[in-house]
């Protein structure tokens, strides 16, 4: 038996375009994310420089 | 519970295209592409024109920043301008007017979008260049739109000062500090603003008036606008040469600026002598093309110049 979802009694399932348009933005926020983890690591390459494996431990 | 969900009627009971969010590219709309491409241009000139070695890392993500930034005003702009959106032809089929995407969705991306554009500049660049994108993120989401806009025929003059403002973020970015260079080039933007704007609004003068906008076509009316394009146009024939006068615009530049403004004063009088039909609509809707392009080659020049080492000096 499959488990079911708990649901809002006044909500109904997506159409297929709905489900289809709810998964592009959260493939977009995820790209994104992904982006700002890139941005945040490259800059901190880019002002650090190679010192960032040479500081004192 | 579920009785009073029940006896909704079906309708009541199906989730909105509001709840369920609009598309990516409905997003990606409210962000106003087409501005994004032109202040990522005007900015790279602005870092460009400032001589400055920078890591070319975080120019790009400085640029970035600043693309995202405007995008954000843009974005809280069609917030809070959709109820007027919705009434012009130009600007009625936008997300928010359309119904694609909920006022508080875009107020929400456009908040997130505002706050993370500064944060990162700043961190990447530095606070001066985060201080004056929030700066211009504020005064075109705010001064402009939720005032000047629906206030003063003098709108667009006043609020053009924030798509003035990427050169001399972009020099803040590299540079550390403001200089006379991308204070020129705000003069520049600044000055171009209204007859750009304006040439669009005599064509368009019916619609702002049915969304209740006192642009200057309407308050003043079409011939003392065009009276003021041809005198914007006149003021920016020298401004557009300032930057060889201080020597950072070299002989291309100089001879684009020269033919490019007399281009633009051509035009205004073309404007200025047009005034009923499909004359008057073929004089504004030239006026506000050639602008464009206008703009477009005389911060090519620069770049050129400056970026692609064709500097001639025409003064010594």
């Amino acid at each position: 038996m499959s488990p079911v979802p708990d649901q809002d009694p006044g909500s109904r399932a997506l159409t297929p375009d709905e489900t289809q348009r709810r998964r592009k933005r959260s493939i977009a926020i995820a790209l994104v994310l992904g982006a700002l983890v890139a941005i945040f690591y490259v800059l901190t390459i880019a002002k650090l420089g190679p010192q960032i494996m040479s500081r004192p431990l | 519970m579920t009785s009073l969900s029940n006896s909704l009627p079906a309708d009541a009971r199906t989730p909105s295209l509001h709840q369920v969010g609009g598309e990516v590219s409905d997003f990606f709309a409210l962000l106003k592409p087409r501005v994004m491409v032109l202040v990522i241009f005007t900015a790279l000139v602005g870092m460009v024109v400032s001589h400055v070695h920078v890591q070319p890392v975080i120019a790009t993500i400085s640029l970035l920043m600043i693309a995202v930034g405007a995008g954000a005003s843009g974005c809280l702009n069609m917030w809070w301008d959709a109820d007027i959106d919705a009434v012009m032809t130009r600007t009625a089929k936008r997300p928010i007017p359309d119904g694609r995407i909920a006022p508080g969705e875009a107020l929400a991306f456009g908040l997130v979008l505002s706050a993370g554009s500064v944060m990162v500049l700043g961190l990447a660049a530095n606070w001066l260049a985060a201080g004056l994108l929030a700066f211009t993120i504020v005064f075109y989401a705010v001064i402009y739109s939720m005032w000047l806009k629906r206030a003063t025929p003098q709108n667009i003059v006043i609020g053009g000062a924030a798509g003035a403002l990427p050169p001399i973020i972009g020099q803040a970015a590299v540079s550390g500090s403001v200089g006379i260079e991308s204070i020129v080039l705000f003069l520049i933007i600044f000055i171009w603003t209204p007859p750009h704007f304006w040439a669009l609004a005599l064509i368009k003068s019916g619609e702002y008036a049915k969304a209740g906008i006192p642009m200057m076509p309407n308050v003043a009316g079409p011939q003392s606008t065009r009276r003021q394009i041809v005198g914007y146009s006149l003021l920016l024939f020298p401004i557009g040469l300032a930057p060889v006068a201080l020597g950072f615009g070299g002989l291309l530049y100089a001879v684009t600026g020269v033919i490019g403004g007399l281009g633009m004063l051509a035009f205004s009088l073309q404007v200025f002598r047009q005034r009923e039909g499909e004359g008057e609509k073929r004089a504004a809707l030239g006026m506000f093309g050639f602008s464009i392009l206008y703009l477009f080659l005389l911060f090519s020049a620069l770049l050129a110049e400056q970026g692609l080492g064709l500097f001639r000096a025409v003064l010594s």
